[in-house]
């Protein structure tokens, strides 16, 4: 005998009660009816490809919204690509009434009105990324973390209403002057100041595009291993030493990753910028002088544009705007997912 | 051999330097937090103060008068909405399938989860001016269908995004429980796969609702808006976004007023669907989720 | 009644991993046979190249020949006919969580479109008595979901679904290694009655189980079936050596 095993169970002798309850089943003629049924159900294989096909076509109309878009913007600015060439973005006269359209003037306004808003948003979001992940209780974590998501989703619309109501009368009345007094000798910071301009627009887009920063900064800092952060403070590092050589040394591609992103969210905003720019097509020195960007000057002119060349002008203003940012956000987007491996969460 | 000892200068800058940077990290914080909470209470104040019955009911007094509303502005976002919702939905929610389902961890569904992401980033006056020229100008006039299309490709890619974080969420027993019982493979994904993930995909698909409820720009040549109540698809229609930054831009009180109000509705529908979308995701409501 | 499965040359492989080696063997109908061997050996993916869910992986692959009661599952029809006479309990249980018991258990012919009222309260009664469940959860059939129950009795629920669409053949794939011994033992039991009309196959850790309720006893090893014999020979006298070390747990 080579294992002590039980013989095997000898079936219970048949009794007139059902042994632990259990009924034993007989075969009705429900039983084989359904049997049959199913039986002559037959193969579903048309029902399922069918299926499949449908759902991967819905997939690739994702490609389809891209291509329709691209199609449509080239098609319609064809008028003011054939006449002007490349030096449409060169040139710095808008001038609708005489058919001469250069656009310059709203390159600048998107680029210097960006450079404003992230000089002002990464510090700020990143010191509030570090403070979140590194120093904050953890309590606290999740009101900032929904308060955060809150504040990214707010309309942009709304965001200008309370940029023209609240903030540029602050701007006005307490900042500007100041900035006047101590930077003026750059000739950054000049009169005539309404509060509404380029700086007003800086700082609007500044608030607008902090919490996509600071989120994905929190993120990429949190996919960092906390065998890094051990490794830096078994050596005898402060906390900050910590953040600094265990923490965002190894995400610095992933933060680089989040700001490109914030960047190419503040190229692309239209309505809170239309709202406080000034809308005026031309070049200053100063930032209190208006201006005006690439988004907010077809927001402003597109619906009475009039004629089709005029209507072109703006088209290939879009065309441009399309490129740019995704070749902002394909950049982007690969910076973070090399430090995240995986797909980032999605980013209103 | 000795080992050199740090200097006493150099342990009090760490020292000094430690602290700085936490300082620094907290003042950032407040300096973010104070004035967006501001904002935020600002908002609700302003609006709050001006939001009547008048508000859902009537549609704008003429200048100077008071005592109107934004009920024609309310109804033509209900309708832009659900247009978008009729054409965004079920495309998104079919694209998240595929990619859950069908395309998992294939070459392709990488690609197409990543141009939905890039999608997610391109200016939405862009894709204003795209319908424009594909459903405006042919039809010479600015339109509610044109103002629906619009939104309807924007929800697009949002919708297929969290529906399949949404499905993966599905523990892969469940559906090959479905399998084993001889279920056709396109009935597991719908009446259990897609059934056990429902209140997430709905709270995805409000997001994206809330997210489309507040878009301004590409209903400016769309949509166009319309001082009068208008329901017809083929006319333009207001919208909630598109009449707030008119009354915005505009020298009247009475109408900031309304601005304010609007904004306050806006910003209820957006505070509700992420809570909702928190809720659904990080309690593990998802039943069958372990 | 239950028919008698015929392999012969089954080989599968998941990707370039040679799973299964030339796999030859006669499941006896209206009996249970029990599969054991070490983890890894390639018992559960035979069970599952039975029923065609092997293939649901997409770097599966199969070739051989599996005959159920006469008909060649891989060539004369289709997985989802398939898998509608072999029904499959699997190691943790599985419920629908968003469905209620009765709508779990009716699941596997609603699904398919069965929509007669009368007959699907009796088949759902008739299932739960057969899976020893019915006196438990008759007063709460639709107000309790599947996933509330304890987890034997979710197994036990699982079986009244796999019984339910009245296969004639029910797979199970360690069905009781996730329960408590009082589960375990109410699950032999049911597989008692359940060979009176089905055949069973059971893949299982646990020897002793297999010498309880198994007739036939098949010792996998490596992707090879060692020995398949009777229960009894098996576990007194195997003729393998390989077959004496593992159940002397020399190994495994």
């Amino acid at each position: 005998m080579i294992l002590r095993i039980q013989e095997p169970r000898e079936p219970r002798p048949a009794d007139d009660e059902p042994i632990g309850g259990i009924v034993p089943v007989v075969v009705s003629p429900e039983a084989s009816s359904v049997r049959n049924f199913l039986i002559n159900k037959g193969s579903p294989e048309g029902a399922d490809s069918f299926f499949s096909t449908l759902m991967l076509l819905c997939a690739l109309s994702i490609f389809a919204i891209v291509a329709l878009i691209a199609v449509e913007l080239v098609i319609h600015s064809r008028l003011t690509l054939s006449k002007f060439g490349l030096k449409f973005f060169f040139g710095s006269a808008w001038d609708p009434v005489n058919d001469n359209f250069g656009a310059l003037p709203f390159v600048y306004g998107t680029l210097v009105s960006s450079m404003v808003a992230l000089v002002i948003a990464v510090p700020l979001a990143v010191g509030v990324a570090v403070f979140l992940t590194e120093m904050c209780p953890k309590v606290l974590r999740g009101i900032f973390s929904f308060l955060t998501e809150l504040l990214a989703a707010i309309p942009s619309v709304v965001y200008g209403l309370w940029a023209i109501y609240v903030l540029v009368p602050l701007l006005r009345n307490y900042v500007d002057p100041l900035l006047i007094r101590a930077l003026g000798w750059t000739g950054l910071f000049v009169k005539p100041d309404f509060g509404i301009g380029m700086f007003a627009a800086g700082v609007i887009l500044a608030i607008m595009i902090l919490p996509i920063i600071s989120s994905l900064t929190r993120e990429v800092m949190s996919a960092v291993p906390h065998t890094q952060r051990e490794a830096v403070l078994a050596l005898g590092a402060t906390r900050w030493e910590m953040i600094r050589m265990g923490v965002l040394r190894n995400a610095r591609i992933g933060i680089v990753g989040s700001i490109i992103l914030g960047l190419g969210r503040a190229l692309g905003e239209t309505m809170a910028v239309a709202m406080v720019i000034g809308s005026s097509p031309t070049i200053s020195k100063s930032l209190l002088a208006p201006a005006a960007t690439m988004a907010s000057v077809i927001a402003n002119e597109f619906a009475e544009a009039a004629d089709d060349t005029y209507r072109s002008a703006l088209i290939e203003i879009g065309l441009a705007l399309f490129l740019v940012t995704i070749v902002v956000n394909i950049f982007a987007r690969l910076l973070v997912w090399a430090v995240t491996r995986g797909a980032p969460a999605r980013v209103t | 051999m000795d080992q050199p000892r740090a200097s006493t200068a150099n342990r009090y800058w760490r020292w000094f330097a430690n602290h700085l940077a936490s300082g620094l990290a907290v003042l950032a914080t407040i300096l973010v937090i104070v004035p967006l909470v501001a904002i935020f209470i600002d908002l609700v104040y302003k609006g709050a103060s001006s939001l009547n019955v008048n508000f859902f009911t009537k549609i704008p007094a003429p200048v100077g008068e008071t005592g109107g509303g934004m009920a024609n502005s309310i109804v033509g976002s209900a309708v832009l909405l659900g247009l978008a919702s009729l054409l965004g939905i079920p495309v998104g929610i079919a694209a998240g399938i595929y990619l859950s389902e069908y395309g998992r961890g294939t070459k392709l569904s990488n690609v197409v989860r990543f141009t939905a992401d890039v999608l997610n980033g391109v200016p939405s006056i862009v894709m204003g001016i795209a319908i424009y020229a594909l459903l405006v100008a042919p039809m010479k006039g600015f339109s509610a269908l044109a103002g629906g299309a619009v939104l309807g490709i924007m929800m697009v890619p949002t919708v297929a995004r969290t529906t399949e974080e949404m499905m993966l969420m599905v523990p892969h027993s469940i559906r090959e429980a479905a399998l084993g019982l001889g279920v056709p493979a396109w009935r597991a994904v719908v009446s259990i796969a897609l059934r056990t993930a429902l209140p997430g995909v709905i709270t995805g698909c409000m997001l994206a609702f809330a997210r489309v409820a507040g878009e301004t720009a590409p209903l400016l040549f769309t949509a166009f808006g319309n001082q009068f109540w208008s329901m017809s698809l083929t006319q333009p229609i207001s919208a909630l976004p598109l009449q707030i930054y008119v009354y915005a831009l505009s020298p009247y009180d009475e109408w900031h007023r309304l601005a304010w109000a609007g904004s306050l509705v806006l910003i209820a529908l957006i505070v509700i669907s992420v809570s909702l979308v928190r809720y659904v995701t990080t309690r593990g409501v998802l039943k069958g989720a372990n | 009644m239950g028919v008698g499965i015929e392999v012969n040359n089954l080989n599968a492989w998941y990707g370039a991993n040679h799973t299964l080696q030339d796999i030859t063997l006669h499941v006896p109908s209206n009996e249970a046979t029990a599969l054991i061997g070490p983890s890894g050996c390639g018992k559960s993916t035979f069970v599952r190249c039975l029923n065609r869910m092997h293939e649901t992986n997409p770097i599966a692959k199969v070739t051989g020949e599996v005959k159920v009661g006469g008909m060649d599952i891989y060539h004369e029809t289709s997985a989802v006919e398939v898998r509608r006479r072999i029904g499959m309990v699997f190691q943790r249980p599985n419920p629908f969580p968003t469905m209620s018991i009765y709508d779990n258990v009716a699941s596997g012919l609603r699904l398919n479109g069965y929509r007669n009222r009368r007959v699907l309260n009796e088949v759902v009664e008739r299932s739960l008595k057969s899976a020893a469940l019915w006196d438990e959860v008759k007063d709460d059939l639709k107000k309790k979901s599947g996933a509330s129950l304890s987890g034997g009795q979710q197994q036990r629920l699982c079986i009244a679904r796999a019984l339910a669409v009245d296969p004639e053949v029910l797979l199970m794939d360690e069905p009781a290694s996730a329960l408590d011994p009082v589960s375990t033992a109410k699950i032999e039991d049911l597989i008692f009655q359940l060979k009176v009309q089905y055949t069973i196959v059971i893949v299982t850790h646990n020897m002793q189980q297999a010498a309880r309720v198994a007739e036939r006893t098949g010792f996998f090893l490596n992707g090879k079936l060692i020995e398949f014999d009777s229960t009894h020979k098996i576990f007194t006298n195997p003729s393998d050596k390989r077959t004496e070390d593992y159940i002397t747990g020399r190994f495994g």
